[in-house]
């Protein structure tokens, strides 16, 4: 790990990997072991790896698993589902599964062929739908934080996104911990420090059985071409991806970023969901919702 | 006299005698996007691949 000045055994690793997690977590503030904690697992390295680290943690963590509905020819849902499965039986772990088809009556690439949102890419649509589950089983089942498993690879993905059109709101939004307020979970990601490549040899070394195959709807996004771009990057000048996100993360706590209008409204109640949304009447997922069944029925 | 890469349904060819961060550069790989391993074992950046050999290389990158 050149960007750490650091080589490591196996069993060394797979021990320096929990210890900083766990240092991350105090650090920002994240959450404590009397907090219950609900893991957004996908059946990906990240949130499986996530989901062991905090167990080994001795952390309270349950799993919620999405069920998104999408085949691309090679049952990704249905398999990301078994791993997930597995992965919880065999760690005697608690898993909620929400499966969008069976509960909001299409799944998601039929919501996305529906909806004009994301320019024929279901990502935004899936995006949109896993943030309103998540939120609302973290807050139906009373759970006080939701975790992801965002690594530093997509952190600094988003923030070189966000930072190219100079996004305000979402780079004020950037943290590893957003704070909860009236109807939405408090959110954090304790594995935005480490790289992509770090996980992904946890998830191997630990023995993790994880979904390798690629949604078949990320390839060719942003969010990878942006990750590769860093890669280059990283390559030359080994650490400048965790550069970048931590001298981000000092400048928003020196105030690099404030709100243009602190006595901007606050969120309001959706009328259907109970969900919090930021413009009056229906959230954007209500109306999602809305505008499918208006169309097909 | 040669050393297989695969990396999902791709496959190249380096000469042996080469370090792994060589052959992946050689490749047009970046290192940054892959974990390589040798008999299903992880292998760093200067390990020196052999004749015959057959590494896999496992992608990283996800996300959407």
């Amino acid at each position: 790990m050149k960007q750490h000045k650091l080589a490591l055994c196996k069993e060394h690793y797979l021990e320096w990997i929990p210890e900083q997690t766990e240092r991350f977590i105090k650090k920002y503030k994240m959450f404590t072991r009397e907090e219950k904690v609900i893991v957004a697992v996908s059946g990906g390295k990240d949130s499986l790896s996530l989901w062991d680290i905090l167990v080994r943690l001795g952390f309270k963590a349950d799993g919620l698993y999405i069920g998104l509905g999408i085949d691309g020819g090679r049952d990704y849902s249905s398999e990301s589902h078994r791993l997930t499965e597995n992965f919880a039986e065999r760690n005697h772990l608690n898993l909620h599964v929400v499966d969008v088809e069976k509960e909001y009556g299409y799944s998601i690439p039929v919501l996305a062929g529906m909806s004009h949102r994301g320019k024929g890419k279901p990502c935004s649509v899936c995006g949109l739908t896993k943030r309103h589950v998540m939120n609302r089983i973290a807050r139906d089942l009373g759970y006080d934080v939701l975790a992801t498993g965002h690594n530093l690879d997509d952190e600094a993905a988003t923030l070189f996104g966000n930072t190219l059109i100079w996004s305000k709101e979402f780079l004020i939004r950037q943290s590893p911990v957003l704070a909860e307020s009236d109807g939405l979970a408090r959110k954090v990601k304790p594995l935005c420090r480490f790289y992509e490549k770090e996980m992904t040899a946890y998830a191997l070394l630990r023995g993790i059985e994880y979904i390798y195959e690629e949604c078949p709807f990320a390839v060719g996004s942003t969010s990878i071409y942006y990750k590769k771009l860093l890669n280059e990057l990283e390559s030359d000048r080994p650490g400048a991806k965790l550069i970048f996100y931590l001298k981000f993360l000092e400048g928003r706590k020196q105030g690099l970023f404030t709100s243009p209008d602190p006595d901007a409204p606050g969120l309001i109640t959706c009328p259907n969901c109970g969900q919090p949304t930021t413009a009056p009447g229906e959230c954007s997922f209500c109306r999602l919702i809305s505008k499918v069944k208006t169309e097909l029925d | 006299m040669t050393v297989k890469l695969t990396l999902r349904d791709q496959e190249f060819e380096v000469k042996p005698g080469m370090t792994l961060l060589s052959s992946l550069v050689k490749a047009g790989i970046p290192p940054e996007s892959i974990i390589a391993t040798r008999n299903g074992e992880l292998i760093l950046e200067d390990e020196i691949l052999k004749d015959g050999e057959v590494i896999m290389l496992i992608s990283v990158i996800s996300g959407g």
